[in-house]
Parts: C-alpha cells; structure tokens; sequence
C-alpha cells in the first residue's frame, strides 16, 4: 500500500487513465468497420426527386402560359384553303387536333362571319396555298380583318397591287402624323376647358346654395369658356369626319368588300411577303404595345399598359403602409410587451390571421374604408360634389389599404423571425454603452433584423400582388377611363378606380363575350403578371442578400 | 460551513480605503435556480480585484449585476444591496444609464455590432449626443491602441467589424467599453480568445488602468489573477467563499477549498 502510494504522480495518473479507458472500451459498443448508411442514401434521392419534380411542374406550368401567351403575338402566315365542298377560307392556322385530324383556322373578320375560329376537317381540305398579296389589317374595333386590297376612298383607283399598297402605307401615315395628332391635340384642349367649367360651375352652385346672385363675371365667363368648347367640339366632329372619309376598301374571302377608315387602323402588313426579320420587327411592335397602350375590344385586344401600372402602384402603396406598419406591430409585440398568455393569445390571433381568405378582408375594407373613412371624407372635404362620390367609393387609396391590412401579419411574423434572431450579447452590448432600449433597437437591432423584415415584404408582395378577389370590391374595374398617375396636379390621383392584371385575367379570360379569341390575351397577361410579381420579389431579394452579406460573419 | 463562509465576509478592506462597490446580502434567482447566495464584499475603489471560481460558479451573473444588465433577462431577481461609491444602484429608481456609462463591461462572448470598426468604438460616444468629428477620431485612435488592435485595424476603420477575427473582435470590445471614459471596468475573461502577445499587450492595459480605475477581471487563469489583482474572490456554487489580498489568498488561504481550487485539485 505505501509502496503504491509513494508513486510519483504522473505514474499515479497514468495507471488511473489507464484502468478508466480500459473499462470504457469494455463498455461501449464494437463500431462496424463500415457504416451501413443506404438509408441516408436514399433519403437524399427522394429528396432531390421530390424537389425535381415539383420545379417541373413549376416550370411546365409557367412554360405553357408563357408560350401560348407570347407566341400569339407572333404575326402567322395566311392561308388560302379550297375544301371539297367548294368552300374558300381564308385565316390563319392555329393548332392542329391530332385526335380527330382537324385544323383551327382563325379567319377574322368576326362582324360578318360570327365566330374568329372555325374547324376544319383534314380530309376535306383540297388545296392549300399561301397567297401573296393578302393583307391583314389589325383595327382598333371590331378585330382583324384579312382579305385583299383593292382601292383607297377618296382617290383615283390604282390597279397595280405594290402601287396601291405603298399608297396605303402612305396614306395611313399621313392620317396618323396629322389628322389623329391635331384630334389628339383638339380632345386634350376640350378636357381641360371642360375642368375649367366644372371648377366655375361648382363654384356658381356655391353661391346658389347660400342664397346669392353669382357675380356677373363669373357668368359671363362660364358662357364665354361654353362657346368656345362648342366651337372646339365641332371642329372636332368636322376632323373625325375627314378622317372617317378616308378608307381602304378589302375584299374577304366571300367577296364582301368592308371599308376600313385608317384612322382605325392599327397596324396593317401582308402575312405571306414578311422576311424573318419583318416579323421579328412586327413581335417586337406588338410587345411594346402590350407594355405601353392600352386595352381594345373590351379587354381582349391592344396593350396592358394601365394594368400594369394599376398593379405595380397597387403594390408599391401597399407596401408604404403595411411595411412600417408590421415593423412597429411586431417591434411592439417582440421587444416591449412582456411575455403571458395575453401575448400568446396575441400571437397566435397574428398568425391565423394571415390565412383568411382575401375576399373577407374586401369586404372589411369595403364597409371600413370605402363606405366609412370614404364616405366621412366626402361629407367633409368633398360635399359640393354630392351625390357624386369622390373618396366614398372604390379607388386605389382603398384597395392598397385593403391589401395592406391583409399582408400586414405576414409582415409582423417574419419581422419577428427577424428580431429574434438578433443575439441576446449585441443587444447587450449596446445597453453596456448607455444606450437606451430604443437607441439600441434602431442602430442595432433594427439593421440586424432587415433580412427579416425584408424577407416578410417579399412575401407581403406574393400574396398582394397575387390577390384579386377583395380588390374587385374595394376599386378595380374592367375599364379605368382615367389612370391613377397624369400630368394633371395633384398628378396621383388616389381616389381614381384602377385597373388590375390579375382581374384582366379573369376578365378576358371568363368574362368576355369572345372567349375564344380573349384567350391569348389571358395567357398574356398571365405570363406578364408572373414575370412582374417574380421582378418585384427578386428586387427585394437582391438587396436581402446585400443586407445579409453585411452580417453574415455575426454568428454568436 | 456557515461558520467558515461568516469567518471569511468578515474580511475587511485597510482601513480608510476607498470602497467603489459594497454589496450586502446580495441574492440573485435566474428563474427557479439560486445564483448568487448572500454575497457581501465591498470592493476596493482604483484597485484591480479578479473573481475566480470554476465554470458555472456566477462569476459573470456577480459581475452583471453591478451595472444592472441582469435587468434584461426575463425571470431574473435580484435582491439585497449592491451601492456603488455609497449609492444604492439596486432599485429601480437608480438612473441605469448613469449607471452603464459609470460602469463598462466588457462581455464573455465577444459582441461586436454590425458596423464599421469605426462606428463600434465611438458607439457609446454617439449615443450620448457627442458629434465633433475630430474629438471621435481622437478617441478611436486612442481606445484601439491602449486595446493594442491600432495596428491591425488602421487602415480599415471604415470596413465591417464582423470581418475581424476572434481575438480583434474582442479587442475591439475592450477598446469600446475603454471610450465611454467608464469609472469601472468589469472584464469577462477578456484574454479567454487572446494569443500570448495580445495577452500581455491587455494585462498592461489592465496594469496601467489600475491607478485611475476600478477594475473587477474574471478569469480562469491563475498566475493572470496572480500577476494583476490586488484582491481575489473565490466563488464556488454561487457563493463567495474568500476574499482576500491576492498574496494572502494564493499563498495562504483561510479556506480548504479555497486550496484545492488554487492547487488544481477540484473543479
Ligand atoms: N440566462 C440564464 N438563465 C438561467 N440560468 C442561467 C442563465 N445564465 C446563467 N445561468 C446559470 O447561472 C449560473 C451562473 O452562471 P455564470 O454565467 O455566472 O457562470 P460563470 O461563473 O460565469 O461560468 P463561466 O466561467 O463558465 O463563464 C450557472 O449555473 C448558469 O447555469
Ligand atoms: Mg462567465
């Protein structure tokens, strides 16, 4: 025993060591030489398939909106078919029904032959061909009309077919630099007089309402600025009746002849003589109007340019009141109030809150905002001009609210991802200097949890920009006549009613009298509303992932 | 053992030394688990006095609740009475950010914000409404030498803190809790993440303070309290078990286990 005792430490230690490793060996379990890990394999495959598999989905879905939407602008040859029976048809082919071996012709010229689509029987066509001098021209009314050339009204009747087109070509740019310009000129000048004595007559109705003679001035003027709209207006009648008189006349494939003015012309080309290269002009042409003008036809022809802008403000005003007011919300409710079951019960309201359906929240915004906050503005600041409402009814001021309140509890709970995950030790450190639990929540906390509070305006976007069902209550019509944004002051104009692409989808696609032909401008619009929610999302992410990379190295 | 622990709070400071700290009876709960148990010491006013105690002990939660950051923490108590320079600081009356600027710490984990290195040591400064350009660069330039990291850092004043390394960051703590101009400095193992050479550029720190300021160290390393304490604590489960000189306490101390922890024998 004593002999042990005196070991010299180290010894004393090692022997210890020893006989704890020893037992610890006996212990534990043999490991296998090699780990069997199969399952971890295949875990890993399901994985990757089930993720594959649904990005192909994505995919296949957006591929067949995009390709039918934007190869519907793509200007088709035309073709000459002689049935069996006699028949000639004249159209464009599109699509061909393998099941039963039929050919989808888009003939045009709806007005006279009822439908723009026929179908026809492969074993009936007898010949095919592809003439040349046949002219397709696009109308601002009543759709496309194909058919042949054959005179300009008023003028000497030109036989040669290149002759009479050039005439054509000129002519219609001639109309559109001059005619449709001094009529463009003349209805802006007529607008702004007509404001002229809408603002004199309101204020006419102001002294009639208390009771006084209006000043003679006031009078005299209101009558001067009404003789001068007339005389304006039958200037105008007298151009749009020139402009009328000047058409080219086409023969369709019936031999009807129909009378096109070139004021109504939009554009106007020959299918079979187009190199590559013009189509590819003529594409490009139809893609800049579809950013830039706006709607025909009841929605289901022309451009989406007040669409577009309708949802990219709608999602731009939103965002100014539900951003600011989810960060305060969940700045509240993370940082200030204490923790208990009111906060529990709080928290929980939030989130179920962000699953009730849309059209629940257009109806709070149509009894809240519309009638209530709208209707007292109304009487407050805008009773001259009932029983005309001004804020009391559907405008986009209303709408973006509507859509702020129904993202702003996806906007607090992600803001709240964001501040939990800032470190207890920053924060602290910021309290150790003196700062104030405030100080310390702007300079600090805040930026730490921007990725947070971005990631939730991301999101907030999604969901508003995808949202059509409590708009179409709250302020969105088929046909806005005037934008929310002019060069009139006060240049935005929030009371205005919008348009929305989400509902130009449903309304070309369901609610027009010719769905057939409304349909590739729903699967337009459809492509065009994915690509502007995917750009509005990838902006915000870009700069999450600049913010990100700033405090990426924090990882206490 | 009350016997024991009563013998050694009977400890008294020489008489007529100035005393920055005096707690009484100081009891701290995180939750449902004791803390701190009884603690009373008075700590030495322009002295440097190390806490030690294994892992686990309270040595941070001590030092937290001499500027009151326990006060963050949910489910935490604190009671008894802890008065600095005479003044009751435990009570909510007590001007608490009068308190933290009197009162630097410098953490355990090293907290960097996410700012420019810049930015992180004229933090405190900012804070309190000071603006002049030239008094801020001053005070950089000043605190990040005395934290030896001027050299490493001065050509990047203006880019991220969080691009520094683990022993810079934490350099840089020091040097921002230096620049808020603190009577008191509470240091949380401040050379735990520190090479030899950053070590010993911080213990002359720490030397060179010790005139004008209060500071309390915890650490883990022995000869470290040895070399820069004039008193040392010995905490064990959260009660003080000794204070004394530092000369007394590691080469004659009261207490056994006192001993045993200084000789390597426990914990
Ligand atoms: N936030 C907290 N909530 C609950 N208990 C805590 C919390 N922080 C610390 N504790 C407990 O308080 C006790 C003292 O912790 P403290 O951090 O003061 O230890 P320490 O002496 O600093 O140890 P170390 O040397 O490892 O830093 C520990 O038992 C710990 O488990
Ligand atoms: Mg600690």
């Amino acid at each position: 025993m004593i002999v042990e005792k005196r070991r010299t430490p180290r010894g004393h230690r090692k022997a210890a060591q020893e006989s704890v490793s020893k037992t610890l060996r006996a212990r534990l379990p043999a490991f296998p030489k090699r780990p069997k890990v199969r399952g971890g394999d295949f875990l890993l495959w399901l994985c990757a398939v089930t993720t594959g598999a649904v990005l192909v989905l994505y995919l296949m879905l957006l591929g067949v909106i995009a390709v039918n939407g934007l190869q519907s602008l793509w200007p088709k040859r035309v073709v000459t078919i002689e049935m069996e029976d006699g028949r000639r048809l004249i159209g464009q082919l599109q699509g061909h029904d393998t099941k039963h071996d039929r050919y989808r012709l888009y003939r045009a010229n709806r007005v006279f032959q009822g439908d723009d689509f026929v179908w026809i029987e492969a074993d009936q066509i007898e010949t095919k061909d592809y003439h040349r001098d046949i002219v397709l021209v696009e109308r601002r009314e009543n759709g496309n009309l194909i058919g042949y050339l054959r005179a300009i009204q008023p003028g000497n009747l030109v036989s040669d077919e290149a002759a009479l087109w050039q005439e054509v070509q000129k002519r219609r740019a001639r109309v559109m630099a001059e005619e449709a310009l001094a009529v463009t000129k003349l209805t802006k000048r007529m607008a702004t007089i007509n404001g002229r004595l809408e603002k004199l007559r309101l204020e006419r109705r102001r002294y009639e309402d208390a009771g006084r003679e209006p000043p003679d001035n006031l009078l005299q003027d209101e009558t001067r600025l009404h003789e001068t709209y007339l005389e304006l207006d039958r200037r105008h009648l007298r151009l749009m009746a020139s402009m009328r008189g000047q058409l080219v006349v086409l023969e369709d494939a019936a031999g009807i002849r129909h009378l096109v003015p070139f004021s109504q012309i939009v554009r106007a080309y020959r299918p079979n003589r187009l190199s590559t290269f013009d189509r590819l002009s003529i594409y490009g042409d139809k893609l800049v109007e579809l950013f830039t003008e706006g709607p025909r036809e009841s929605n289901t022809e022309g451009g989406l340019f007040p669409a577009i802008l309708g949802t990219v403000m709608l999602v731009m005003l939103m965002s100014l009141f539900c951003v600011p007011l989810g960060v305060l919300a969940a700045v509240y409710l993370h940082e200030y109030a204490s923790e208990g079951w009111l906060m529990t019960a709080i928290r929980l309201a939030v989130h179920n809150l962000a699953g009730v359906p849309g059209i629940v929240y257009g109806i709070f915004g149509l009894g809240f905002f519309v009638y209530g906050l709208g209707g007292s503005l109304d009487e407050l600041f805008f009773a001259h001009k009932l029983p005309i409402p001004t804020f009391g009814t559907g405008g986009i001021l209303w709408a973006s609210l509507t859509m702020a309140i129904l993202t702003v509890p996806v906007v607090i709970v992600s803001t709240e991802e964001g501040l939990r995950s800032v470190p207890r030790v920053v924060r602290e450190g910021s309290m150790s200097l003196g700062a104030t639990q405030f100080q310390t929540l702007v300079r600090v906390v805040l930026p730490m949890a921007s990725p947070g509070i971005l990631t939730g305006f991301i999101l907030a976007i999604i969901r508003a920009a995808g949202e059509v069902a409590p708009l179409m209550i709250v302020g969105v019509v088929k046909m806005a006549p005037m934008l929310p944004v002019s060069d009139e002051f006060p240049f935005v104009h929030l009371e205005r009613k919008f348009m929305h692409l989400g509902f130009h989808i449903y309304d070309a696609g369901f609610q027009s009298p010719n769905v057939e032909a409304a349909l590739p401008m729903a699967y337009l619009t459809t492509t065009l509303l994915v690509f502007l929610v995917l750009c509005m999302s990838f902006a915000a992410m870009v700069l999450r992932a600049r913010i990100r990379a700033r405090y990426s190295e924090l990882s206490l | 053992m009350s016997e024991r622990s009563s013998a050694n709070t009977v400890f008294q400071l020489p008489e007529g030394m100035p005393i920055a700290f005096e707690l009484n009876n100081l009891n701290l709960h995180y939750g449902s688990s004791h803390v701190l148990k009884n603690i009373n010491m008075k700590i030495p006013k322009h002295h440097v006095t190390a806490l030690i105690g294994p892992s686990g002990c309270g040595k941070s939660a001590l030092l937290r609740c001499l500027n009151r950051m326990n006060d963050l923490m949910e489910r935490v108590k604190t009671r008894g009475s802890v008065k600095l320079e005479g003044e009751e600081i435990n009570q909510s009356s007590h001007d608490i950010i009068r308190l933290r600027r009197r009162v630097g710490m410098v953490f355990q984990k090293s907290n960097p914000f996410p700012m420019s290195v810049f930015d992180n040591v004229i933090y405190g400064l900012k804070i309190a409404g000071i603006k002049d350009r030239k008094v801020l660069r001053d005070t950089c330039e000043r605190c990040l030498r005395a934290a030896a990291l001027w050299d490493e850092v001065k050509d990047r004043l203006h880019e991220s803190a969080l691009e520094l390394s683990g022993g810079q960051m934490q350099r840089l703590c020091i040097a921002r809790a230096i620049a808020i101009n603190p009577d008191v400095l509470l240091l949380d193992e401040p050379c735990s993440a520190l090479d030899p050479i950053a070590t010993g550029r911080i213990e002359r720190l720490i030397h060179d303070l010790r005139d004008h300021y209060t500071l309390i160290l915890v650490t883990h390393n022995m000869q470290q309290a040895a070399r820069l304490a004039d008193y040392t604590a010995f905490l064990l489960n959260g009660e003080l078990v000794e204070f004394n000189e530092t000369s007394t306490l590691f080469t004659v101390p009261l207490e056994r286990r006192t001993e045993d922890y200084i000789t390597g024998r426990f914990g």
